[in-house]
């Protein structure tokens, strides 16, 4: 083919005109196809240059992640130069790891412990990639809410103020009565079921079971009440507490920016690439556990996969004991557990959605072990 | 105001100070709506229009550039870019205002031959999407690519109709009823080549952007070439009925003709050009030999009107470029500055140019007892339509 670009040298150009005079012999005799897609002589630059950058992605990666010094391509990331305002948005994904709401605690008379929570339901712009801002509703300013932590056997009650625009809820996972079940048109006699604009009520229920839990917003539509950024983890640790450890609240999240059902950024504690540029900084041998929540909405299915280590897996976080060792786990909307998991050897490890569509817009991460 | 003596205003002020009166109310007007910020009208209700034209895709090793242009009435902000659904690092970020344009750089390793689609993610969370339907490397602009595209046009334009021009001693030995079966064939030719040029240049002004007219350039540039030609005619009409020239007449068809298709040509030549920098030709015999088939009928077109003429040969030589060149023009600038508005307006000039050409020659196809539509000539006219269709087939870019 005629190409002038891979013909440095003249004679290799009279080559190709002459194949173009000479081919109306062969249109005699041939009916090629027209649309017919000439090949621009064997693999592609881009593919064999790859050798190079991986000389640099390796001292380019350290600095930042998702681009080399030579500025190639090693993880999909954003705009170069970009960052998402966190003070502008009021939260940080990076803080809201290890951010526990235990509440305000009263002992009852019998001894157990009562917890108030506060929480207001707000309308909000958020950004949720560089310079991609998302009208999003939240609990208490916050896209995911504040991580609601208590005992089992606790009293738990939460005052919910509505202080935005439209009707929520707070629908808890857990065991408690109906009227508490944060469910439009039950409970509405009691002041409950759906809490209007200007609105509020107080959830109050026992604390059980323990495990790693959500809550979110149970109005209709549904899945746009949870996808606008109405849901946070909600954790009952047992009564017997497990051991010491750096413990993570990662919710899994992503944002249908164009309103068209399906998502365009994919994040943890929501903003996209949070943990690719700012890794997560942890000990080497330290116990690390990590309470994974899953509120994908759009999407049937998101995972977790760790990166040169495994983890013991305890779904639902309703048992003490670990049900499997694995480096993998796949949650379904609403599923969420607990992993646990230490570093022996200092580094950096990545974490990512294994459905890796989503890795790559948004849902990849690092720990920095040290 | 003066206004209120008309009377006296009229003696003292010249006309063109009263017509330009309007103009200056017009100006105080727009300034005092610009100052005072619309009184009265508040804010815009609703969100922002994202509307975003892809003007040009080109592809480089580990690199993609889109052009593109804001094609709405607000602002827009190019925040973030996926390719194939990823997040990809690119330069060019940032506000794009009303009719703005921007070049975009992506750093990707895009594969031969795969397709890509990329979201273009704005501020407020909008996409922009568009498509690289097979990747393949744009050329460079340097001289061996200007020089393949010059080759090109000159295989599928120049060539072809200087050929068909040689039919000039065939069309002069025949009886009149034959050239007017000749010239209604040219008609047929002529009908085929405007309606393909409208067809594409719509087809073309729907993928760019759409605020400088879309597909209404075409029909403007049909209607400016058609009207000016129309005046340039009547004027030559006046000038020769003084000179009592007749025998200019022909000539001046032939060169009408040859711009017309001149134009035309430039069409096909953008389709090769663009199809080429797309990645998406088959160069080659068989597009060379189709274009050259297709093309030679034009050539016949052209010198139909010469049938009562002896021009000189460098006067055909001059026909045959006009008519020709334009194909190497269009394959430049397809491949190198494709502008769908530019080229929506070029190709319906063509088809203005062309349906001037028929209605010229309308007359030539009248036998002795006034008559237009004969069966004979409604064949020739059916043979010309036929003829190019068929053709065309062979050259489906």
């Amino acid at each position: 083919m005629g190409s002038p670009k891979e013909s440095p040298n003249p004679d290799t150009k009279r080559v190709s005109r002459r194949r173009l005079l000479a081919g109306g012999a062969l249109a005699g005799v041939s009916l090629p196809i027209l649309h017919e897609l000439v090949p621009h002589g064997g693999i592609h630059e881009a593919i064999s240059g790859s050798g190079h950058d991986a000389a640099a992605a390796t001292t380019g990666a350290a600095a930042d992640p998702g681009h080399g010094e030579t500025g190639a391509l090693l993880h999909a990331t954003f705009a170069a130069g970009t960052e998402v305002d966190h003070k502008a948005n009021g939260f940080n994904p990076t803080e809201m790891l290890r951010d526990f709401d235990y509440g305000q605690t009263r002992r009852l008379p019998g001894g157990r412990t009562l917890r108030e929570y506060t929480i207001v339901a707000r309308d909000k712009e958020i950004e949720v990639a560089p310079g991609v801002f998302y009208p999003a509703w939240t609990y208490n300013g916050r896209v995911p809410g504040p991580t609601l932590r208590c005992t089992e056997g606790d009293r738990v009650r939460i005052r919910f103020g509505n202080a935005s625009q439209h009707p929520h809820t707070m629908h808890f996972h857990g065991i408690h009565s109906a009227f508490m079940d944060g469910m439009p048109g039950i409970g509405e006699e009691r002041g409950g079921g759906l809490i209007g604009p200007g609105e509020s009520f107080d959830y109050e229920f026992d604390a059980e079971p323990f495990g790693t839990h959500l809550y979110h917003c149970h109005v209709t539509p549904l899945a746009a009440h949870i996808a606008k950024g109405l849901y946070g983890a909600f954790i009952i640790d047992p009564k017997q507490a497990r051991p010491e450890a750096d413990e993570l609240v990662m919710v899994m999240n992503a944002f249908d920016t164009n309103f068209d059902g399906a998502n365009e950024v994919y994040a943890v504690n929501t903003v996209g690439f949070h943990f690719q540029h700012n890794p997560i900084e942890v000990a080497r041998d330290e116990l690390i556990r990590v309470h994974l929540v899953n509120v994908l909405e759009y999407d049937l299915l998101n995972s977790f996969h760790l990166h040169a280590n495994f983890f013991d897996y305890y779904p639902t976080g309703t048992s003490l004991e670990p049900n499997e060792l694995t480096d993998t786990v796949i949650l379904g909307q609403g599923q969420r557990g607990i992993l646990e998991m230490r570093f022996p050897k200092p580094g950096r490890y990545m974490f990512h959605a294994h459905v890796t569509e989503f890795a790559e817009l948004g849902w990849t991460g690092f720990f920095e072990v040290s | 105001m003066e206004a209120a003596n008309p009377a006296s205003t009229r003696g003292r002020l010249p006309a063109w100070v009263l017509g330009l009166v309007p103009l200056a109310l017009l100006a105080l007007a727009v300034a005092a709506l610009a100052l005072l910020d619309g009184p009265g009208l508040g804010d815009r209700k609703g969100v922002p229009v994202e509307e975003i034209a892809i003007e040009r895709t080109e592809l480089h090793p580990g690199r993609i550039e889109l052009t593109i242009r804001n094609d709405g009435p607000d602002p827009v902000t190019i925040s973030q870019i996926s390719v194939a659904d990823a997040f990809v690092p690119f330069s060019g970020a940032g506000e794009i205002g009303r009719l703005g344009s921007r070049t975009l750089t992506i750093d990707y390793p895009w594969i031969e031959g795969e397709s890509y689609g990329i979201f273009l993610l704005t501020s407020t969370g909008g996409t922009i999407e568009t498509a690289i339907d097979a990747a393949a490397e744009s050329p460079d602009l340097d001289l061996g690519f200007f020089g393949l595209m010059a080759l090109l046009g000159i295989y599928v334009g120049v060539i072809p109709v200087s050929i068909g021009m040689v039919w000039l001693p065939f069309i002069r030995r025949v009886g009149p009823a034959a050239l007017r079966f000749l010239m209604a064939f040219t008609i047929g030719l002529l009908g085929f080549l405007g309606l393909e040029a409208i067809l594409e240049g719509i087809d073309i002004a729907g993928g760019g952007p759409q605020v400088f007219g879309g597909s209404a350039l075409v029909f403007i540039g049909a209607a400016v070439a058609y009207l000016a030609l129309a005046a340039i005619d009547s004027h030559m009409r006046a000038r020769r009925q003084a000179a009592r020239d007749a025998g200019a007449r022909g000539g001046y068809i032939a060169l009408l003709i040859a711009i017309g298709i001149g134009l035309h040509n430039l069409g096909e030549g953008l389709a090769i050009g663009s199809a080429y920098a797309a990645g998406a030709l088959a160069l080659g015999a068989f597009l060379v030999v189709g274009f050259a088939i297709h093309n030679t009928t034009e050539g016949l077109a052209i010198v139909a009107p010469l049938a009562d003429e002896r021009p000189a040969l460098r006067r055909l030589l001059l026909l045959g470029l006009v008519a020709g060149t334009p194909a190497v023009l269009g394959a430049w600038i397809g491949a190198a500055a494709f502008n769908t508005s530019v080229v929506a307006l070029l190709l319906g000039a063509g088809a203005g140019a062309i349906i001037q050409v028929i209605v010229q020659l309308a007359p030539t196809i009248r036998d002795r007892a006034g008559r237009s539509l004969t069966p004979q000539t409604v064949a020739g006219i059916f043979s010309g339509v036929a003829l190019l269709y068929v053709t065309g087939l062979l050259i489906s870019v």
